[in-house]
C-alpha cells in the first residue's frame, strides 16, 4: 500500500482485504473498489469494448466509462459493476472484463490493429452480405466479441423489495445544494426525503478541501445530516439513486441495501422505491468532462476533479507524478490540493492565456498550450505538448469543464438550454411538474452559490406548500470563481476518444458527419456514442460539440442531447422485486383443486387459473390414454368436471331483461324464469365477442356466464354499456365468479347420480327439469345450490353450483356418489375433445375475426331489436357468401392426424396465398369416432359438405386429404342432451 | 400517473384500464345507419393536447370515468363519472 496520503474519509482502523484478478490487496472501510485499486497502484483495470485497449480508472463516480468489473462469483457474480461506486468490503473478489488471456496481454487487442477497418458504422457496412452468413457466421462472431462482463448463469439468489414513499419535498442529491435545500424545507416542517447515490452524504463537499462555517466541508455535511436525521419529518436515504422522473410527481429510486456487504447478506439486496412527491429539488451536481486528444484513453489519464477526490476523500494518490491539463479554473484546484497533500505535480497545463496568475506551490505553469499526445505501455509515462515538450507524468488530470447533471430534467421531454458562459447545458424551462433545480445542476458551480441556491429552492418548495421557512444564518464559505474557455479536442496523431466506453473517437464523429449524419440522434445511433452503461455521461456534450464544429454551427444550432430513465442502470431483479417464480403472479386455484391434486390431476394454466387437464390413473403412461378414458367414461356413463373458471355475472334490476336484449344478439327479455338461454355477444364492430349462457333465476334476476378467457373483458364491457350508454337503466352487475363453485355432471347417468345429491323435495326428472331448465335448490341436506340443465359435452348434463367453500367437498361427494356408475373426474382436455365432437366454438373460433354468420350462428342475431354490433355486422363485406365458414373435417385416411393452423387447399393447388381457402382452428382425436377430427373455416362452408380438400401445414410439413363434414360429429340432432 | 377519482380521491393509474376516446359514449341511435356506426367505431381524433378519454377503475369501484388528459404532458385536467357525462349528453335509458 504505497499510494496512501494523509487524511481522507477512510477508516484506517478497519482494514479490508480484497482481490483483483486473484491478487490479494488491502484497503480500508470507506474506500470504493476504485480508490482501493489506485491506492494499491493498480492503474490498468479494464480492456475497452471494441479495440480492447488498456484502460484505467477514469472518474470517481457513477459516470465511470472504463472501470467496469465483475464482482463476486458463482450465483452472486455480477458484471459491469462500476468500481468507482462499488464500496469495498472484506473478501470482495473483483475481476476485469473483456479480455482473452491476462489483462496485461489481451489476445483480442489485435482488434486495435484492425481499427482502420472498424470505423463508425462498421457493422452496418460490413455484415451486409451474403445474407446466408448472418445466422451461421456473423451473428455468432459478433455475439462472442460484443458485450462486456458475463452474467451468472444460475438464478439470482438475492432478494429484492419494492416500496412506496410519499413526500412534500423530494431532494435529489445531498451535496451542498441538496443539504441546504433539505435543511430549509425540513426546518420549515415539510415532509422531506433526501436521496444520494453515494454511501456518505456530502457530494463534492467530501472531495474538496473547502471549509464551510469554519469546518472542513465533509464535517459540515456530516453535522447537517445529523440535524436532518433528528427531524422527524425528514428521511435520509443514502446509497439511493433517483433514476427516473415519471408523470405526476412520481420518481423511481433504487436503494442498494446490502451491496456494500459480502454476498449473501440478510435482507433484500436492493429496494426499488416509487416516491410520490409534491415538489422536488434536483441537486444532482455536475459531471466533469474530458478533452479529446490523441492517446487520452491511456490508463492514468483521469478527470481532474476525480483525481482531487481520490486525494482528498480517499487518501489515495492516482499517481506519483501528476500533470494537470485544463481549460478552466477548476483544474487549478486539483493542482493546488495535490500539492497540499504532498503529491508531486509535474505541470499545470492550461489551454487559456491566464495573464499574471501564478500556479500554486511553484508548480511549473504552461499556459496557452495543450496536450497533443501521450505515451507509456499499459499506463501513462509522459505527455507531449503542442510545443513538442514532453512532460513526465504517470497520471494526467484532465478538466474540460463541468456539465450540470440535467438528466432528470429531461425525463418528461424537457430540453436543456445551452449556456455560453459555462459552455454547458443548463436545465431548460420545461421542467417536470413540481421540480426546481439548484446548485451545480443549475449551473451554480461554486460552493457559496450552491449553498444559497439550494436553500432558496428548499424554502420555495416548502413555502409553496404552505410551510413557513425558518430564519437561520447562511453558512459561510469561500466562493472561488469558475471560468472556462471551451476546448473540446486537440488535433493530433492517433485516436482521440470522445466516448471511452464505446470506443468512439473524434474521427468517428467526423466520419459520421461526412457520411451525412447531421442530427445528434443519428450520430448516436450510427457511432454508438453515448450508449451502454454510462449513457455518455462524460461523452455526450463533447460529441455534440465536435459534430457542431464539423457542421460549422453553434452547439444549440446542432442540437441537444436529452436523457431518458434510468439515470444509472437498474437491475432487472430490482424491477421484478418479489414478483418472481411462484410469486410472479397470483395463481387462482379452482375449488376442487385439493381433491384434484390428491387424485392424480396434472394442471394447466388457463389465464390466471390452474385447471386439471386430466386425471391419470397409475397404469396410464400417455396423456391420450387418460383423456380418451375420460371421454368414453362421460359418453358411456357419467363424468364430473370443475367449470368454476367460467365467468359468472349476477345481473339484477327492473331493466335487466332490456339490458340483456341490447348486449346479446338474441332476445332474452321474453324467456321465462327457471330457464337458461344460450346467447351470443357481438362487439360493436359486428364481430363475435363471446358466447355464453344466461339463466333467469327471477323476474329481475339473471346469472350470466362468460368464457374463462373473456370473463374480465365481458364484465368490463357490460359495465361500459351500463354506465356510458344507458346510465338510467335500472340494472346492476356484480362478478360472482369466485363466489360459486360450479361442476358439470355429464353423461347418461348424470341424473341418477345427481338424484343422490339433491335434497329429497327437488325433482330433477326430465318432465320437471327439462333441458335448459334452472333452479335454486338445496343439496346434501340443506346446502344452497343452483342447478342448470345445460350441456357442453352433448350428453345429458347438469351444472351444479354451491358456495365456493363447499366446492372441494362437493366434488368428492359427487365422485363418491357416482362410484356405482363408474363416474370419472374429467379435465380440460376431455372437455375440449367433447366440445370439438359437438362442434362448439371457443376462443380458437371466436377469435375476433369471425362473425355470427361465419360461425354458423347467423340466425341468433335477432332482426327484431337493436344490439351492440348489429349495425356493423351487416356491412357488405361481412355478408359476402365467400367468407370462410365453420365446418368439420375428417381425414380421408382415418389413421392420419390433423394439425390446427393448417390451411385448406383444393386438390392439386399450389400452396400460395391466392389459393388459400381457409384454416383449421381446432383438432383432436375423437375416441367416440376412433379417428382425428377438426374444426375450421373454409370458403363456401356448409355448401361444400362431402368435398375433399387438403389441409396443408408448411411449417410442420404435413399435407393431409380431409373431407368437409358437418361440425356436429356426435349426436347432431341433440337426442342425448334432451334425454 | 395519478387519477383523481371523483368519489375515491387520488388513485394510481395502475388501478385503471384504459379504453380510449370518450366519444364512445355518443353511440348513434340504432337506426342511424352503417356510416354513422362506422364513424363511431373507427374514427378518432388524435389531439396533441387535451383529450377526453375513458378509464375503467377495474381494481377499484368499477366506475367508468371520463378523464381529460393533456396528451403532451399527461396533466389531468378534469375527471368525471362517465355516467354523469353520459346523462349530460342526453343518454338515459
Amino acid at each position: 500500500m504505497t499510494k496512501r496520503l494523509p487524511g481522507g474519509l477512510i477508516d484506517r482502523s478497519k482494514p479490508l482485504t480484497f482481490s483483483f484478478n486473484g491478487r490479494t490487496m488491502q484497503g480500508f472501510a470507506g474506500d470504493t473498489l476504485a480508490s482501493a485499486l489506485l491506492a494499491n497502484g493498480q492503474r490498468l483495470v479494464a480492456r475497452s469494448f471494441k479495440y480492447h485497449r488498456p484502460r484505467g480508472i477514469f472518474s470517481a463516480g457513477s459516470e465511470e466509462p472504463n472501470a467496469l468489473m465483475t464482482i463476486g462469483s458463482g450465483a452472486f457474480q455480477e458484471p459491469n459493476v462500476r468500481a468507482t461506486v462499488a464500496e469495498l468490503y472484506e473478501g470482495l473478489e473483483a475481476k476485469s472484463q473483456n479480455h482473452r488471456g491476462p489483462l496485461s496481454f489481451d489476445l483480442m487487442a489485435v482488434t486495435d490493429l484492425l481499427s482502420p477497418f472498424l470505423s463508425a458504422g462498421f457493422y452496418y457496412k460490413t455484415f451486409m452480405w451474403p445474407a446466408s452468413f448472418w445466422e451461421k457466421f456473423y451473428e455468432p462472431v459478433i455475439r462472442e466479441s460484443a458485450g462486456l462482463g458475463e452474467l451468472a448463469t444460475t438464478p439470482d439468489p438475492s432478494t429484492y423489495d419494492k416500496g412506496f414513499l410519499h413526500a412534500d419535498v423530494l431532494v435529489i442529491g445531498a451535496g451542498p445544494a441538496g443539504l441546504s435545500a433539505a435543511l430549509a424545507a425540513g426546518r420549515a416542517g415539510a415532509r422531506v426525503i433526501l436521496c444520494d447515490e453515494d454511501f456518505i452524504a456530502g457530494g463534492r463537499l467530501n472531495g474538496e478541501a473547502h471549509e464551510v462555517d469554519g469546518m472542513p466541508g465533509a464535517e459540515w455535511a456530516e453535522a447537517t445530516i445529523r440535524e436532518l436525521s433528528e427531524l422527524p419529518n425528514v428521511r435520509v436515504l443514502t446509497r439511493t439513486t433517483v433514476f427516473g422522473v415519471f408523470d405526476h410527481g412520481i420518481f423511481g429510486a433504487l436503494t442498494r441495501n446490502t451491496d456494500h456487504l459480502a454476498p449473501g447478506a440478510d435482507g433484500p439486496r436492493q429496494t426499488l422505491w416509487r416516491i410520490t412527491a409534491k415538489r422536488a429539488v434536483l441537486a444532482a451536481g455536475a459531471t466533469e468532462r474530458p478533452i479529446a486528444f490523441a492517446g487520452n484513453d491511456r490508463p492514468g489519464v483521469m478527470l481532474a476533479g476525480s483525481v482531487r477526490t481520490y486525494a482528498n476523500r480517499f487518501a489515495a494518490a492516482p499517481g506519483a507524478r501528476i500533470a494537470v491539463f485544463t481549460n478552466n479554473d477548476d483544474g487549478w484546484r486539483t493542482a493546488r490540493d495535490l500539492t497540499a497533500k504532498g503529491v508531486e505535480v509535474t505541470a499545470l497545463i492550461d489551454s487559456r492565456a491566464v495573464g499574471e496568475r501564478k500556479a500554486p506551490g511553484g508548480i511549473p505553469l504552461l499556459t496557452g498550450t495543450v496536450v497533443t499526445g501521450t505515451s507509456g505501455r499499459l499506463g501513462l509515462a509522459s505527455v507531449t505538448l503542442s510545443s513538442g515538450e514532453r512532460i513526465a507524468a504517470d497520471c494526467l488530470a484532465v478538466s474540460g469543464g463541468w456539465n450540470p447533471n440535467v438528466a432528470l430534467t429531461c425525463h418528461q421531454r424537457g430540453r436543456p438550454r445551452w449556456d455560453d458562459m459555462l459552455a454547458a447545458f443548463l436545465p431548460g424551462a420545461d421542467l417536470p411538474l413540481g421540480m426546481a433545480v439548484a446548485g451545480a445542476a443549475n449551473g451554480a458551480l461554486t460552493f457559496g452559490a450552491a449553498l444559497s441556491s439550494g436553500r432558496a429552492a428548499g424554502e420555495a418548495a416548502a413555502a409553496d406548500l404552505g410551510f413557513s421557512p425558518v430564519d437561520a444564518p447562511m453558512p459561510k464559505t469561500d466562493d472561488e470563481p469558475y471560468a472556462v474557455s471551451p476546448l473540446w479536442h486537440v488535433e493530433g496523431k492517433g485516436k482521440a476518444f470522445v466516448d471511452l466506453q464505446n470506443d468512439v473517437a473524434v474521427k468517428d464523429v467526423k466520419l459520421a458527419h461526412r457520411e451525412g449524419y447531421r442530427s445528434v440522434e443519428h450520430l448516436k445511433r450510427y457511432t454508438t456514442l453515448g450508449m451502454a452503461t454510462d449513457q455518455g455521461k462524460t461523452a455526450n456534450v463533447l460529441g455534440l460539440a465536435i459534430l457542431a464544429e464539423c457542421a460549422g454551427k453553434t452547439i444549440p444550432e446542432t442540437g441537444t442531447t436529452i436523457f431518458r430513465p434510468p439515470y444509472t442502470p437498474v437491475p432487472i431483479g430490482a424491477l421484478a422485486g418479489a414478483s418472481r417464480g411462484q410469486a410472479f403472479r397470483p395463481v387462482r386455484k379452482t375449488p376442487s383443486h385439493r381433491w384434484a391434486e390428491a387424485h392424480g390431476a396434472s394442471f394447466v394454466e388457463v389465464g390466471p387459473w390452474l385447471r386439471a387437464e386430466w386425471f391419470a390413473l397409475p397404469d396410464e403412461t400417455h396423456w391420450r390414454q387418460s383423456v380418451d378414458r375420460e371421454v368414453v367414461g362421460v359418453r358411456n356413463s357419467v363424468g364430473i368436471c370443475d367449470v368454476t373458471t367460467l365467468g359468472k355475472i349476477d345481473i339484477q334490476g327492473r331493466d335487466a331483461g332490456i339490458f340483456l336484449d341490447r348486449v346479446y344478439a338474441n332476445i332474452f327479455s321474453t324467456f321465462p324464469v327457471g330457464k337458461v338461454r344460450y346467447g351470443l355477444m357481438l362487439r360493436e364492430d359486428g364481430f363475435a365477442f363471446d358466447d355464453s349462457t344466461t339463466a333467469r333465476l327471477g323476474e329481475m334476476h339473471y346469472v350470466m356466464t362468460a368464457s374463462t378467457a373473456n370473463a374480465v373483458a365481458v364484465f368490463r364491457h357490460l359495465e361500459f354499456c351500463r354506465q356510458c350508454l344507458w346510465p338510467d337503466l335500472d340494472v346492476h352487475l356484480i362478478s360472482t365468479t369466485d363466489a360459486w363453485a360450479q361442476f358439470a355432471v355429464a353423461g347418461p347417468n348424470a341424473r341418477k347420480l345427481l338424484e343422490k345429491i339433491v335434497d329429497p323435495e327437488v325433482d330433477i326428472s326430465n318432465d320437471a327439469f327439462p333441458f335448459m331448465a334452472c333452479a335454486e335448490i338445496t343439496v346434501c341436506g340443506g346446502v344452497d345450490a343452483r342447478l342448470f340443465r345445460i350441456s357442453f359435452s352433448g350428453e345429458l348434463a347438469f351444472e351444479v353450483a354451491v358456495p365456493s367453500r363447499y366446492g372441494n367437498s362437493l366434488f368428492g361427494t359427487l365422485i363418491e356418489a357416482g362410484r356405482e356408475f363408474g363416474a370419472v373426474p374429467y379435465g380440460t382436455e376431455a372437455l375440449g375433445v367433447m366440445r370439438v365432437e359437438k362442434g362448439h366454438a371457443v376462443g380458437a373460433e371466436i377469435n375476433g375475426q369471425t362473425t355470427a354468420r361465419d360461425l354458423g350462428l347467423g340466425r341468433m342475431v335477432s332482426a327484431k331489436k337493436d344490439c351492440i354490433g348489429k349495425a356493423l355486422a351487416d356491412r357488405d363485406h361481412l355478408m359476402e357468401p365467400g367468407r370462410p365458414q365453420l365446418v368439420g373435417f375428417k381425414p380421408v385416411d382415418r389413421a392420419a392426424s390433423l394439425v390446427a393452423g393448417a390451411h385448406f387447399l383444393k386438390e392439386g393447388a399450389e400452396p400460395t396465398m391466392a389459393n388459400d381457402e381457409g384454416w383449421m382452428t381446432s383438432v383432436c382425436h375423437s375416441p367416440t369416432l376412433g379417428h382425428a377430427i377438426g374444426l375450421g373455416f373454409i370458403a363456401g362452408g356448409l355448401k361444400r359438405l362431402g368435398e375433399t380438400v387438403r389441409a396443408v401445414d408448411l411449417v410442420g410439413g404435413s399435407d393431409v386429404a380431409v373431407e368437409i363434414v358437418s361440425p356436429h360429429f356426435v349426436d347432431p340432432e341433440g337426442v342425448r342432451l334432451r334425454g | 400517473m395519478i387519477i383523481p377519482h371523483p368519489l375515491l380521491g387520488p388513485r394510481d393509474a395502475s388501478e385503471f384500464v384504459y379504453l380510449g376516446d370518450a366519444s364512445l359514449i355518443d353511440r348513434p341511435a340504432p337506426e342511424a345507419g352503417i356510416d354513422a356506426f362506422h364513424d363511431y367505431v373507427y374514427q378518432r381524433d388524435n389531439p396533441a393536447g387535451a383529450h377526453r378519454e375513458l378509464w375503467f377503475h377495474e381494481h377499484g369501484d368499477r366506475s367508468w370515468l371520463v378523464v381529460t388528459r393533456n396528451t403532451l404532458t399527461h396533466e389531468i385536467l378534469a375527471v368525471e363519472l362517465a355516467k354523469d357525462v353520459a346523462r349530460r349528453r342526453g343518454r338515459g335509458r
